[in-house]
């Protein structure tokens, strides 16, 4: 700590040259951090998986729906404990950029698989008893400035009703949390009874069903039991764990946690690049200081270590400016396509992580002009000065 | 030997320069009583500079031992030897060798970063320094607010800041004018008597080498004991 004056004026002694360094880390960390969260946003739903929670869909993709008579056959299996079903209706609010998740549930029966999501009581027996009643998550309820009471219309894309109609309108009865911050709350859910009995076509289907393991089961096992259960039927199961769920529906819209990592990787290779430059040139101007420093006696180690400190130093000035507006932006960004993208999130963990990347990148970068000085001839260096 | 402060025995110095062999020093014998001021003269390549060297711990004999207070610095690992220098050696340089991004104060303050003092001591210590100098009023000035006979100064105050008892001195008022050398000069001689400091001085001037209680001739890698007028 008493050499961090010495580290501190040294780092600041070509102040234009530091500060477009500096600038270069704030721009990388600032990617960072803004990629992480929307990076979030696609993988959310694999962290907050529930691991006792298995979904069925069709062997042939999502958009197959199952018949409504295996909510029975799947229920009588003894390693379910519950069982409830969702159907994906992709309707849109006023216009069609206003997109968010809509499924027609059983409420009672969805609240109970999901317990992370609160609903005060009142508000779910409301929704209850309303058969077209509605209930909306905070996110969205915030997004809109919708309130209980509320009728809102949704335009359906794919579901018209038997009367030609594409406006579907809901009661807003009730809006839920989520224990898991991480956990999005962009959705609306509504009664399937109402669902099923004004859709047009394809009654007595479900999209897909939700099933809790019962206790002392091996998911695995039940997996397999329902998909050999509905074998060589002309609707084939595929059941798997709700994390491998969330990652095949993701993988719909690309590999993106390999985008991230592939951009980040280059611009944290070029950042090494520049970084490295700017602490090789510093050394390089002032080859007789540090040799005046040895010659006072300051030990090899203690010149590696205030080369390599100037280093971090650089990095965590650029890298916490940079992750400081990327999480205010992320905040922003989080808040403004709560309902399009949700789940936006600057995790703890990739917090740390950039930490760890500022210090790591800073010692990478840091460590040959830093040797070069630990072993720099005194004698030699006096001798050019 | 309890007056002796350092000793030279048998102490030879090759450089290899490619193929070549280059002798700096050979077979020197010296010793510096306590309390001494003595100037080295000589040519440019004689081996005034090495010899200096070799008497701070910057650089070992080829050949030789030498031997500082208690210490033999030949036998000594690079990081003893910087832990020594620290505490028992002051260097002053031609070209002053100050960090431009440090107050004169800072600079004088470097040396004792090293040691355990708190901050305040070290300030305090620091100050004490730049007033024997005479540069209290200048402490936070930078070195490029400086004249170079003030430059010297702070040098000079960071080179006496740990109380050691030998001081380095490698050309110290070359790059000086006439009057602010002899300024330099009169300050290496109150040091000297005043502070009972030890200082081996490299010089061509000879003006400068009659500060000096004695004067040694150095030339084709050997000292001349003579003793200047």
């Amino acid at each position: 700590m008493k050499y961090f004056r010495l580290v501190w004026k040294n780092v600041w002694r070509k102040k234009i040259r530091t500060s477009l360094t500096i600038l270069s880390v704030f721009v990388a960390f600032l990617l960072f951090a803004l990629l992480s969260g929307i990076g979030y946003a696609f993988k959310g739903g694999v962290d907050v998986a529930d691991a006792e929670r298995l979904i069925v869909i069709h062997k042939v993709s999502l958009i197959n729906p199952l018949p409504m008579s295996y909510l029975n056959r799947i229920a009588s299996d003894d390693g379910v404990h519950s069982v409830t079903h969702a159907s994906w209706f992709g309707g849109f609010y006023q216009e069609p950029r206003n997109q968010f998740g809509q499924f027609p549930v059983e409420p009672q029966a969805y609240f109970d698989m999901y317990p992370e999501f609160n609903i005060p009581d009142e508000q779910l027996e409301a929704f209850k008893r309303n058969r077209t009643g509605a209930v909306v998550g905070q996110e969205l309820a915030t997004t809109y400035g919708w309130e209980i009471g509320d009728r809102i219309p949704i335009q359906a894309t794919i579901w018209t009703k038997a009367d030609g109609g594409r406006t579907w309108e809901f009661d807003l009865e009730g809006i839920f949390s989520s224990d898991d911050p991480r956990g999005s709350t962009a959705l609306m859910l509504f009664q399937h009874d109402y669902f099923e009995e004004a859709r047009a076509f394809a009654k007595g289907t479900v999209g897909w069903y939700v099933l809790r393991v019962a206790s002392g089961a091996d998911p695995i096992q039940v997996a397999s039991a329902i998909d050999l259960q509905f074998a060589n039927s002309p609707n084939e199961t595929k059941t798997s764990t709700e994390a491998a769920f969330a990652q095949s529906f993701m993988k719909q819209y690309g590999n993106i946690a390999l985008i991230v990592t592939l951009i980040l990787g280059a611009v944290f290779f070029t950042l090494l690049l520049v970084s490295g430059n700017t602490m090789s040139q510093s050394v390089r101007e002032r080859i007789s200081e540090l040799a005046v420093l040895k010659t006072l006696g300051f030990g090899d180690r203690a010149v590696l270590g205030i080369v390599l400190s100037e280093s971090v130093l650089i990095m965590l000035m650029g890298g916490l400016l940079g992750l400081g507006l990327g999480w205010v932006l992320v905040q922003g960004i989080a808040q403004q396509m709560a309902a399009f993208l949700p789940g936006v999130f600057l995790s703890p963990t990739a917090i740390a992580g950039a930490v760890a990347m500022m210090i790591g990148a800073g010692i990478l970068a840091g460590i040959f002009p830093a040797l070069k000085a630990m072993r720099l001839s005194i004698v030699d260096a006096l001798a050019r000065a | 030997m309890s007056d002796i402060l350092a000793r030279l025995d048998g102490v030879s110095r090759i450089y290899q320069k490619g193929k070549e062999r280059v002798e700096v020093l050979h077979e020197l014998n010296l010793e510096i009583p306590k309390g001494d001021f003595i100037a080295i003269m000589g040519p440019s390549g004689s081996g005034k500079t090495t010899l200096l060297n070799l008497l701070g711990g910057l650089d070992k004999p080829t050949a030789g031992t030498v031997t500082v207070g208690n210490a033999e610095l030949s036998s000594m690992s690079n990081s003893r030897l910087s832990s020594w220098r620290s505490t028992h050696v002051g260097f002053i340089f031609q070209f002053y060798n100050l960090l431009p991004v440090l107050t004169a104060h800072r600079n004088v303050e470097l040396p004792l970063l090293l040691t355990n003092f708190n901050s305040r001591e070290r300030a305090r210590r620091a100050s004490i320094a730049l007033d024997i100098v005479g540069l209290a009023d200048r402490a936070k000035h930078y070195p490029r607010e400086l004249s170079g006979g003030q430059e010297q100064r702070v040098a000079i105050a960071r080179a006496i800041v740990s109380d050691p008892s030998l001081l380095l001195c490698d050309e110290p008022t070359g790059d000086l004018d006439r009057d602010t050398a002899d300024e330099i000069l009169r300050l290496l001689q109150v040091l000297n008597r005043e502070h009972g400091k030890t200082i081996v001085m490299v010089t061509h001037d000879a003006q400068a080498a009659e500060f000096a209680n004695r004067t040694l001739h150095c030339d084709k890698g050997t000292l001349e004991a003579k003793e200047a007028a």
